[in-house]
């Protein structure tokens, strides 16, 4: 039987939705027993979260002052230690997962699927290589402990309802001193998470400022939408790092996405490909991205976009 | 003072539109435009700054690939690292065997200092430099947009979900790098023909001991499922209806 350890994410005392998903995805494994490992300063807050969401057999929580901040070369000997006892560990395919999974499974000494979007067994997945340019079904070896980061835009999060048990699990590993936490800074801005938005809002490089960029905050804050940016519209500093979709951005699935002044390279379609409903505002009518598109519409984004707040009321 | 290993992948290039064969064995790379890895490329830069600044005696440029990848060390070398070492293997090698081998070249080098791409833009598995730290033992700064070196100490700034994160960590470790760190130099011709000059040496696998085999079995390769080409609408009042049809507004 597959024994499945999610290693939760969380920030302030609250579970992010990556780990439902998470557990959405563990579940897909027929008959897997799925735990939930908290690590934190004082992980009870979070840890009843987790019990929460259906499907969870066992939280686990390790409170430690060593794990106030989710460093990677802290957290991964604890994983490891607690996941002597499954088959599986799991974690989201987020920043936090990407820097810590892939050195829990060294310490374990076998290798990772990284962004799986599909179970098709235990030990066989499916994953997007290429930038999504192609999807591999991989087998894992069922005699060694297999690790997975699981690419969450593939799965609805496991709704509440659940009532595991939590209990206090002390991890005996030796935690490294070399790396330390200094700060960590991020735009407070009001509006939904990018990451979890229902609707998103990008713009692209046909913005042409930062300034400009405004009016996407703007059409957003009309739509209760998260911003996003197309990474043309990182690099040349219109937008913040943290509003960047695609490959190597953030992946996303809202059930509304509206890309405005975004060709649409194929790294960026790559990170909204789930998105239920893309609307696409570009002058370009060749442009690529018109082609994945739900709905398209040819115009200079400076004419349409304060005629579509106007038209929205 | 210190010595810097990068790692440098071979990969089908940036720019090119990857298809799945037919047969769905794999993707088409017959004919098709092989570079560095953008994400290397990127780590190549830092490490080259870092010398120029003093903070480093030598930049080693080190690949895991067929013979061909020459090509793409040679690139490396005359963007400015001093030597090349190829360890060839015609078989694809996973990140586990990989960290493997870059951890039995640092240590054969000495370096104080490993700069990887945060992933390699073919397989996008994200893991090598996280391995590589772990079997180091040794700290790691992921997705990094800026990196200071201080004495035996590095201050790295990280792109995270959240916004940018700092770490401190002690040196030896293995940085990874992400697309706003820095903006590679171009290659200038003389370069080239002085690149040619430079050391590169190829050893096995089997020279360094590892084990390679891989733990994954790729069963098949498909294109992905694509979307439905959607309605094109003339005017806002076209697409605002279109949007209250489906319930969005």
């Amino acid at each position: 039987m597959s024994k499945i350890l999610i290693v939760a994410e969380h920030a302030g005392g609250t579970l992010n939705p990556a780990t439902a998903k998470c557990v959405a995805c563990a579940s897909k494994i027929e008959g897997a027993q799925i735990d939930v490992a908290v690590f934190a300063t004082d992980a009870a807050a979070v840890a009843t979260q987790a019990a929460a969401i259906q499907g969870v057999n066992r939280v686990l929580k390790i409170d430690n002052p060593a794990n106030a901040e989710p460093l990677a070369a802290v957290l991964a000997p604890q994983v490891a230690a607690v996941a002597a006892d499954y088959t599986h560990v799991f974690g989201p395919s987020t920043t936090f997962g990407k820097d810590l999974m892939p050195r829990v499974a060294a310490l374990l000494g076998v290798g990772q699927l990284s962004d799986v979007m599909a179970v098709e067994s235990a030990y066989r997945f499916r994953r997007p290589i290429y930038a999504g340019n192609a999807v591999v079904t991989v087998e894992a070896p069922q005699d060694k402990k297999l690790v997975v980061t699981v690419r969450t835009a593939s799965f609805q999060a496991a709704p509440d309802g659940g009532s595991a048990a939590v209990e206090a699990a002390s991890v005996n590993a030796e935690l490294p001193g070399h790396t330390r936490f200094v700060g960590r800074s991020a735009a407070a801005t009001g509006r939904p998470d990018l990451q979890t938005a229902s609707r998103v809002v990008s713009g692209g490089r046909a913005l042409g400022s930062a300034d400009n960029f405004k009016i996407i905050y703007s059409l957003a804050d009309k739509l209760g939408a998260g911003v996003g940016a197309s990474r043309a519209a990182v690099d040349a500093g219109y937008a913040a790092n943290d509003l960047q979709v695609g490959q190597t951005g953030k992946i996303i699935a809202p059930e509304l996405y509206v890309a405005i002044g975004i060709s649409g390279a194929i790294q960026h379609l790559t990170g909204i490909k789930d998105a239920r409903t893309i609307v696409a505002i570009n002058k370009d009518a060749e442009a690529p991205i018109f082609e994945v598109a739900d709905i398209g519409l040819v115009g200079d984004l400076f004419t349409v976009l304060p005629e579509l707040e106007k038209a929205l009321g | 003072m210190s010595k810097i290993l990068v790692g440098l992948k071979r990969v089908v290039d940036y720019n090119v539109r990857v298809r799945v064969k037919p047969d769905g064995t794999g993707v088409v790379t017959d004919g098709v435009k092989m570079s560095i890895n953008p994400f290397d490329e990127i780590a190549l830069e830092e490490a080259l700054r870092i010398k120029e600044k003093g903070g480093a005696s030598e930049v080693i440029v080190a690949s895991i690939g067929p013979a061909d990848t020459q090509q793409q060390l040679r690139t490396g070398l005359a963007m400015g690292a001093d030597r090349a070492i190829l360890v060839q293997s015609d078989a694809a090698v996973e990140p586990l065997a990989a960290a493997k081998v870059f951890l039995k070249l640092i240590e054969k080098e000495g370096a104080q200092l490993a700069l990887l791409g945060k992933q390699g833009i073919d397989d996008d598995n994200n893991q090598t430099g996280q391995m590589l730290a772990a079997l180091w033992n040794r700290p790691q700064a992921t997705f990094a947009s800026k990196i200071e070196l201080n004495g035996a100490k590095a201050t790295v700034t990280r792109e995270v979900d959240a916004g940018l994160e700092t770490i401190e960590v002690d040196l030896p470790a293995v940085f990874t790098t992400d697309l706003r760190l820095n903006e590679p130099r171009y290659v200038k011709l003389p370069d080239i023909m002085k690149a040619k000059k430079k050391p590169l040496d190829t050893l096995s696998i089997a020279d360094l001991g590892v084990e390679t085999a891989s733990q994954f079995k790729t069963l098949k390769y498909e294109p992905p499922a694509g979307r439905q080409k959607g309605v094109m609408v003339k005017d806002v009042a076209e697409l605002v209806a279109a949007l209250k049809q489906k319930g969005l507004v």
